[in-house]
């Protein structure tokens, strides 16, 4: 407004007295008194003064003593004005002064700094002091910050508390507090961490401690778990409202510490309503609740699936025990027991797909479980007898039975593959099984859909070469229907003619698939001796360097025979055949001869003498008529006979022997281990014994688990027979001997 | 001359070789030779007292004869320290080449001498060094036959009581009894002789705190017995 140079200086105390009055005015105006705002020429006034103080030549220059002015302004208004009001104060109403005051000291900070601007623009730049605002702030807080804030929070946690009792706070004021908080810490977050985050944490903690240990006495799991759900709910909103959003983390971790892991085992294992019970009973709204709670939580979940572990190995080793008790007679209702393990599987495993989000570590908690009692033994069969039983009847039944759709067929065997994965001892499993698919093969009626679909799936799971030699059966089967056609052309081409007027099919069984058998050197009636030769004579035409070997042992013979009433026929193996067939030549017979005649064991012969003489049908008189064959027995046709039946089914009973399969897969074990070990020896040259046990283990873990004893031993005896030594200097070590 | 078990097919490396205490002085030429084998005939006399005529060799017979002679029983470990000695090849039997080598050694070519000498030897064998190789060679000289790599399980009591008796007798106590009583193995290889070796010198006994089923590997059979032990302990 008027030109510098023609001015007189002003000094320091005319300026100041100036700056004063135009202080007070403001002050007035932003505490809201009566009082004309300023007009446009008095606020550019208020500049210029100090703009001319600031040009002013030396000595009137003043900058420094108007930089020391404006803070000393601040600081008065600070001390006398701002603090006692708020210290007047109490509780929320404290809070609401300090609330105001910080606004209207924004203020002050703000048009004091449009008054001193200039300071801003050359002094302080020039100087590197603090810039006005700064220096407004730092006073703030300084003189009223510091002084008040532990009160401040002190009644901030108060408000706090009061919200978590369930009664309604003014949000927005604690938002400013909190914020001023924050904006006193000029730059970074430790005020608003030092001087209220701390203390909140603790109440907090303290707070959900104590809410902990009451509810888990008083309530349920489920309720406890809402009660949970329902506070971390209302923590998270707590911050959007008012917190700081970096309080989050740390808040949602203290309420999750209190409320979830501290008492997880106590809220996990509560009888009747945690976890095992919850799976019991389908809760599966719960158990969705429990695993998104715990999911949260780092390491949260692993209490829990290990309670899942334990309940569903629980339910398992009833079911074991329920089946050993109900075992008569030492026979296993293995029909009952696998349907109740399937359905055990498929019932826990849709809690893992659904309620567990399909998390490994509950897929891990269950395979443990199951390897853990489907391993177990009930009542002297072992689980992969049982199972491979299971499937023998599955598939007789779906034989006869037309009417089982495929699907549920399918899906038991998709089950029942499942149910192998758990089970250790899987080539005790497949030994068993290919016993008994032999018999199916051969006696009774199969299904070559569901033979091989089975088989695919095996295969799918376990590698070719577990299920070649099952395969190679079932092939063989097929391939046997062509053979016989072929036979039965070769038989009308030639001049042989129909032997005697008999039926004969023949299945040629390739040996390295089949289970051994015995073979026996019996003497066949004539009849069947030209059966065999015929197709003896075939087979050489059609084949090289084959050798057939009988074996009668498996076949089975529709015979007529001709009682005095009426003829019957009967459905008998070979051998029992063959023994009838004796009498068609001679009406008696001693024990002695027959086995003279037909070169039976004194067991085998023994087994059909009984199956015919002494059982539900008497075709051959016995004498002495005992219970029993005896070596000085003799027999006689019985002509007398008769039964209303015209067909008549004599079964002999198999001679399935347990242990002798338990005794093969032993076998095959052992040497299973022993090229296991020496192909490891062979590949490292020097090992240390307890790592070759466990590459050993590992290899063999696909098809069995080895015992380590056995290891042992088979170690000591690849020792001595030369083809690994001990180390001389350390005697724990192995080393390959090429 | 039937020597000790060797494997037709598999070329066998032998872990415990035998080592002789001192090396077979070399037959030198010309001017040692005269007095060499003038010592020479002094054993071979000797040998020959005790030598069966048609066979050449000193046998069962001539050995009793021996041991009555150097007042010691056949059953003497002194004997089989002889004839470790002698790096004897068959048991029961001496050639006359390995009588010449034992004397040799011990420097001796009386009977008296030889009696001498006995106890100096059994304190050159019993140090730890030699110890262990002649322990291996107790086990290779009951070897009766070629194809055997294995002894029956009596036949290692005697042995064990004999060559160990002395120094382990609690361990071999128990590990006799033990033998006599299990089912598992009917006969001994050399690797079980020799951890049993190891496990005397090894383990400390009868606690066998240190005993570590896991940890380093001992044969089957002795894990048996420590399972044995510590049930019959409990």
């Amino acid at each position: 407004m008027s030109s510098s140079q023609s001015r007189e200086p002003i000094t320091i105390e005319d300026g100041i007295k100036l700056i004063d009055a135009a202080v007070t005015k403001l002050t007035r105006i932003i505490e809201g008194k009566p009082e004309p705002p300023f007009l446009p020429e008095e606020y550019i006034g208020n500049y210029t003064i100090v703009y001319n103080m600031c040009i002013q030549k030396p000595p009137h220059d003043s900058s420094g003593p108007l930089y020391e002015k404006y803070g000393a302004i601040l600081q008065a208004y600070d001390k006398l004005t701002i603090l006692p009001s708020i210290m007047e104060k109490h509780d929320e109403y404290m809070l609401r002064e300090l609330s105001r005051w910080w606004e209207i000291n924004k203020i002050m900070v703000r048009w004091l700094s449009h008054f001193f601007y200039y300071l801003d623009r050359y002094y302080i730049a020039r100087n590197g002091i603090p810039s006005l605002t700064v220096v407004g702030m730092t006073c703030f807080r300084d003189h009223v910050y510091e002084k008040v804030h532990f009160n401040v929070k002190q009644v901030v946690i108060a408000l706090i508390h009061k919200e978590r009792e369930g009664q309604q706070i003014d949000r927005a004021l604690l938002k400013n507090v909190l914020d001023l908080f924050v904006q006193n810490g000029m730059g970074n977050m430790e005020r608003y961490e030092k001087d209220f985050e701390d203390f909140f944490l603790t109440e907090t903690n303290s707070y959900y401690s104590r809410k902990a240990s009451r509810w888990i006495q008083e309530d349920s799991c489920p309720e406890y778990m809402i009660k949970a759900e329902e506070s971390l709910k209302k923590e998270k909103e707590r911050v959007s409202h008012y917190l700081h959003s970096d309080t989050e983390p740390k808040l949602v971790a203290n309420v999750q510490t209190n409320l979830l892991v501290s008492v997880a085992k106590q809220l996990l294992e509560k009888e009747n309503s945690g976890c095992s019970a919850l799976l019991r009973d389908d809760k599966t709204d719960d158990l969705s609740r429990m695993y998104r709670l715990y999911h949260a939580i780092p390491e949260g979940l692993e209490p829990v699936a290990v309670a899942f572990r334990l309940h569903v190995t629980a339910e398992g080793n009833s079911l074991i025990k329920q089946a050993e008790d109900a075992a008569t007679s030492g026979i296993v209702e293995e029909q009952v027991l696998v349907r109740k393990i399937i359905d055990l599987h498929d019932k826990y495993m849709a809690y893992v797909t659904d309620c567990f989000q399909n998390h490994t570590l509950f897929h891990k908690s269950l395979k443990e479980a199951f390897e853990i009692f489907c391993n177990k033994k009930v009542a002297g069969s072992s689980s992969a007898e049982m199972l491979a039983t299971f499937c023998d009847n599955l598939f007789k039944k779906a034989a006869n039975d037309k009417s089982n759709d495929d699907s549920t067929i399918e899906s038991t065997i998709d089950n029942v593959v499942k149910l192998l994965d758990y089970i250790s001892d899987k080539d005790l499993f497949a030994e068993f099984y290919r016993k008994k698919l032999a018999r199916r093969l051969l006696f009774g009626k199969f299904s070559d859909d569901h033979e091989r679909s089975i088989l695919t799936k095996l295969k799918g799971q376990f590698g070719g070469q577990f299920t070649s030699k099952m395969e190679g059966m079932v092939t063989d089967m097929q391939l046997g229907k062509d053979q016989q056609t072929g036979f039965e052309e070769y038989l009308k081409n030639a001049n042989t003619g129909k032997p005697k007027g008999i039926d004969f099919t023949v299945t040629v069984l390739t040996t390295g698939f089949w289970p051994s058998y015995k073979t026996s050197d019996l003497n066949l009636p004539l009849e069947m001796v030209n059966c065999i030769e015929s197709f003896k004579a075939h087979y050489e035409i059609k084949t090289n360097h084959r050798r057939l070997m009988w074996i009668y042992s498996l076949g089975n013979c529709n015979l007529t025979a001709r009682f005095d009433a009426k003829p019957i026929e009967l459905i008998v193996s070979t051998y029992q055949a063959a023994v009838l067939c004796a009498f068609n030549h001679t009406e008696r017979l001693t024990y002695q001869e027959l086995i003279d005649q037909l070169n039976l064991s004194h067991e085998d012969l023994v087994r059909v003498l009984h199956s015919l003489s002494c059982a539900k049908y008497k075709f051959l008189k016995k004498e002495p008529a005992s219970k029993t064959i005896s070596k000085t027995d003799s027999f006689e046709f019985n002509s007398k006979f008769t039964d209303k039946m015209r067909r008549i089914k004599v079964p002999l009973p198999p001679v399935d022997d347990r242990k002798k399969v338990v005794e093969d897969v032993d076998k095959d074990r052992r040497y299973a281990i022993d090229a296991s070990l020496v192909r490891i020896m062979k590949s490292r040259k020097v090992l240390p014994h307890q790592q070759l046990v466990s590459e050993c283990v590992e290899q063999l873990s696909r098809m069995f688990k080895p015992d380590i004893k056995m290891i042992k031993k088979r170690i000591e005896d690849l020792i001595s027979r030369d083809y690994l030594e001990r180390d001389t200097e350390n005697p724990n070590t192995f080393k390959y001997v090429a | 001359m039937p020597r000790t078990a060797s494997k037709p097919t598999k070329k066998r490396s032998k872990p415990y070789t035998v080592t002789s205490s001192d090396t077979d002085p070399v037959p030198s030429a010309s001017s040692k030779t005269k007095k060499s084998s003038k010592e020479n005939d002094e054993k071979y006399k000797l040998f020959n007292k005790y030598a069966n005529t048609s066979s050449g060799v000193i046998d069962p017979e001539g050995i009793e004869k021996l041991c009555s002679k150097l007042k010691v029983s056949h059953t003497d470990i002194k004997i089989l320290m002889l004839a470790w000695k002698m790096k004897a090849e068959r048991q029961g039997y001496f050639t006359k080449a390995e009588w010449r080598r034992a004397l040799k050694a011990l420097k001796v070519d009386t009977i008296k001498k030889l009696k001498k000498a006995l106890p100096e030897l059994e304190k050159e064998v019993r140090k730890p060094l030699h110890f262990a190789d002649f322990y291996a060679y107790a086990f290779r000289y009951c070897l009766t036959d070629e194809r055997q790599n294995c002894i029956d399980i009596e036949t290692i009591c005697q042995l064990l009581d004999l060559v160990l008796g002395s120094t382990f007798r609690d361990q071999v106590d128990h590990f006799v009894d033990y033998l006599k009583i299990q089912n598992d193995y009917k006969v001994i290889t050399m690797d079980q002789w020799m951890g049993f070796y190891r496990f005397c010198n090894e383990i400390s006994f009868p606690d066998m705190t240190n005993y570590s089923l896991e940890l380093a590997w001992w044969p089957l059979i002795l894990d048996n017995f420590f399972e044995w032990m510590r049930e019959k302990q409990a």
